[in-house]
């Protein structure tokens, strides 16, 4: 029997797994300096993410009678990032918590894969901030800091006081994948370097909000490596499914969020702005991307488009 | 000057050192009254009939058509219904062959003084666009409005094909004095041949070939698929954008591709018309791989015993290459004009279709900006109005978004069927 089918007959070698597997690798750094630096709770803490994660997402397709769709790896990028979103010393069942939120309620519900219209990780780290404001804002120290530094207290951002060396290398007290500046700056390259992500949206991102912190008179380079402007950047603004598709887009979506980051920042209530610009930014996403489609090459106005 | 959109993908350029040799004659030949676009020919001859080569045996009335002629010398044994890859049936004329390959009597080198001569006969001798389109070479040559740029489609960014390759480099001559007939009764100025940069013997002896011809221009274009695409190759030799609904020769250009332009010149040589027609033969299951001329009607079956193919291990047969070649669901289909490779494939991919994650990598591959993922959602919702204003028209079908898509979803495909849900007007 021969095998009928409409051209192409040939594909390329590039999957959604292998950028879900690619985008994990790059997040390794600065998730294995974290763990390295808060020890065997951020380890659990992060098991318990990735595997919460894929099992619900598991759960909810067999419950949905859907395709099994756990074995792509969205599920576990899912759960490695909401494992870096969060605090270390965060109980165990409020992480399955946010695993719910970000695989059952945001993604799955909206249709899986691809129908999501916030980021999950990022919409569950909302929720667990608003639900659970006392854990999520409770640091520990690093195993490398003094004997005085060792007691719970203010990420970076606010205390103001920590060595660029200590940011970059993540002794630093924060959430487990945001400490390590050093790690998220080579992952991002990387994924940048395989073409995985456009540079636009980060760039855009870390560049407005060093320009706007440049400004109002604050060290840029001290708002660039600490809080979670990296990994949000390179991260979480360039994910396919919530950011816009077109290349105006994605920078149109970096400078929003660099600009919402910087007021939360600067005016807001919260210390940290980076979760509510992404997510605000989804939000628009659909409007930023009808307005920035790319100009056909050889199209004519149809009459209606002509009267407009 | 804005650059189109392009992928990068294995040549898999296999044959091209293999020279362009002739295959044995087959038992029998089966010759569609249809084979490109243009209304079908009706038989000229009756079972029973003895032919010759060159000989006509089909013909039309309409004005949007073109004879065919016999590639062999036999007995008519059928005429036939044949079903084509677009699912109508035509009729076919099936010859048996008696391998004497007696030419027929009234071939003679045609009588051409002035540009109506010469399109009556680049219509006798029954040549289309050999590229793959098909498109009635007379017509082309007759355009309503003033031309003064010929583009010359030797680019060839199909992967493993390598016919056009071979014919620029062992016919070179009749390459460049067939287009130089054509630029003589079009009053044409301007002739670029634009040539994919992977295939720089074929671009040294064009360079040589026409050096001390002002009117000539051989331009070495970068290997990137699709730069032999139409619109494409005229706006990466030219400058000049077709636009919707637009001819090439409206923005004062025509493209024909060099073995159109070579065949063109043996015909008004020798008065031999199109009975033959190069291609290559690759896969991975031909163990001779080879540019073969092949007589019309050839059944593939006989290419590929020729080409010693493992047929028990055949899973996809392609007319064609790879990227925009139709499969053929009988290895008894004949060869026809336009077909310009076949491919032997027992390794197929199956890939698995999953939902579009907008990774925006379709947008990016797109030569003309078009937006397959959306065509694709505006197609399901059978949305029109949004279909049309996302340009679905302009997609010349090039495969590049299917290409390059993570998630295997089947965009090219997707974006024909839209096309044919848009009522013409």
């Amino acid at each position: 029997m021969l095998k009928v089918s409409a051209s192409p007959h040939i594909t390329g070698n590039m999957t959604t797994q292998k950028i879900m597997l690619l985008v994990i690798i790059a997040l390794l750094p600065s998730l294995l300096t974290g763990i390295i630096m808060f020890g065997l709770k951020a380890l659990i803490l992060s098991v318990v993410c990735i595997v919460g994660c894929v099992a619900m997402e598991a759960v909810c397709r067999i419950i949905m009678k859907r395709q099994q769709t756990a074995a792509d790896l969205s599920a576990a990028l899912t759960g490695t990032l909401l494992a870096m979103n969060l605090p270390p010393d965060l109980p165990v069942w409020q992480a399955l918590i946010g695993c719910f939120v970000a695989i059952v309620i945001v993604k799955q519900l909206f249709g899986g894969l691809g129908q999501n219209f916030a980021n999950p990780a990022i919409v569950a780290r909302i929720v667990l901030m608003l639900s659970f404001t006392s854990n999520m804002t409770t640091w520990s120290a690093t195993r490398f800091m003094s004997e005085s530094d060792a007691v719970t207290g203010a990420t970076p951002l606010i205390s103001g006081n920590a060595s660029y060396i200590d940011l970059l290398i993540g002794n630093t007290k924060g959430c487990i994948g945001e400490v390590c500046a050093i790690g998220l700056i080579i992952g991002g390259i990387f994924l940048i370097v395989a073409k995985i992500i456009s540079p636009a949206a980060p760039l855009a991102f870390i560049g407005s909000v060093a320009a706007l912190e440049f400004i109002v008179g604050n060290d840029p380079i001290y708002h660039i490596l600490s809080g979670g402007l990296l990994l949000g950047a390179f991260f979480m603004a360039t994910d396919y499914v919530t950011t816009p598709i077109t290349a105006k887009g994605k920078l149109i979506f970096g400078l929003g969020c660099g600009i919402i980051t910087f007021v939360i920042r600067e005016y807001g209530g919260y210390p940290e702005g980076v979760s509510f610009s992404i997510l605000l930014m989804n939000i628009v996403t659909p409007y930023i991307d009808s307005f920035t489609a790319p100009k056909i090459i050889g199209a004519v106005k149809t009459e209606k488009e002509a009267k407009k | 000057m804005l650059k189109l959109s392009c992928i990068h993908i294995p040549h898999n350029k296999n044959t091209e050192k293999c020279s362009i040799t002739d295959i044995p004659l087959p038992d029998k030949v089966k010759i569609p009254m249809s084979m490109h676009m243009g209304a079908p020919c009706n038989p000229l001859v009756k079972v029973g009939d003895e032919v010759a080569v060159g000989q006509k045996i089909g013909d039309s009335d309409e004005f949007f058509s073109v004879p065919i002629h016999s590639g062999v010398s036999g007995k008519v044994i059928a005429l036939s219904d044949y079903k084509l890859a677009n699912g109508n049936v035509c009729k076919a004329v099936e010859i048996e062959c008696d391998g004497v390959q007696t030419k027929a009597a009234d071939i003679t080198p045609p009588i051409i003084t002035d540009k109506a001569s010469f399109i009556k006969a680049v219509r006798e001798s029954g040549l289309v666009g050999l590229g793959g389109a098909g498109f009635p070479t007379h017509i082309k040559l007759n355009p309503k409005s003033d031309v003064d740029c010929l583009v010359v489609n030797g680019a060839e960014c199909e992967p493993f094909i390598t016919a056009d390759d071979r014919i620029m480099i062992e016919y070179a001559n009749d390459v460049v004095e067939g287009l130089s007939y054509v630029a003589k009764y079009l009053d044409i100025s301007k002739i670029i041949i634009g040539i994919e940069n992977n295939k720089p013997e074929a671009i040294k002896i064009l360079t040589e070939k026409t050096a001390s011809d002002k009117r000539f221009e051989i331009k070495a274009l970068p290997s990137a698929y699709p730069q032999g695409g139409e619109k494409v190759l005229i706006y990466n030799c030219t400058g000049r954008i077709i636009k919707e609904g637009q001819l090439p020769a409206d923005e004062g250009v025509i493209v024909m591709n060099v073995s159109t332009a070579a065949q063109l010149n043996t015909y008004i040589r020798t008065g031999m018309p199109l009975v033959s027609r190069i291609l290559t033969v690759d896969g991975d299951i031909i163990k001779k791989k080879a540019n073969l001329r092949v007589p019309i009607g050839t059944p593939v079956s006989h290419v590929l015993k020729y080409c010693e193919c493992e047929t028990d291990k055949l899973n996809k047969l392609i007319m064609g290459g790879p990227m925009m070649g139709a499969t053929a669901y009988d290895i008894e289909q004949p060869v026809t004009k336009t077909n310009n490779a076949v491919l032997a494939m027992n390794k197929v991919k199956s890939d698995k279709e999953s939902p579009c994650i907008r990774c925006g990598r379709c947008l990016r591959a797109c030569p003309f900006n078009l937006m397959p993922t959306e065509i694709e959602k505006a197609f399901r919702c059978r949305d029109i109005e949004k279909l049309k204003s996302l340009k679905v028209m302009l997609c010349m079908n090039c495969g590049c978004c299917t290409y390059v898509c993570p998630s295997k979803r089947k965009l090219a495909e997707t974006n024909q069927l839209a096309k044919m849900i848009i009522p013409r007007n």
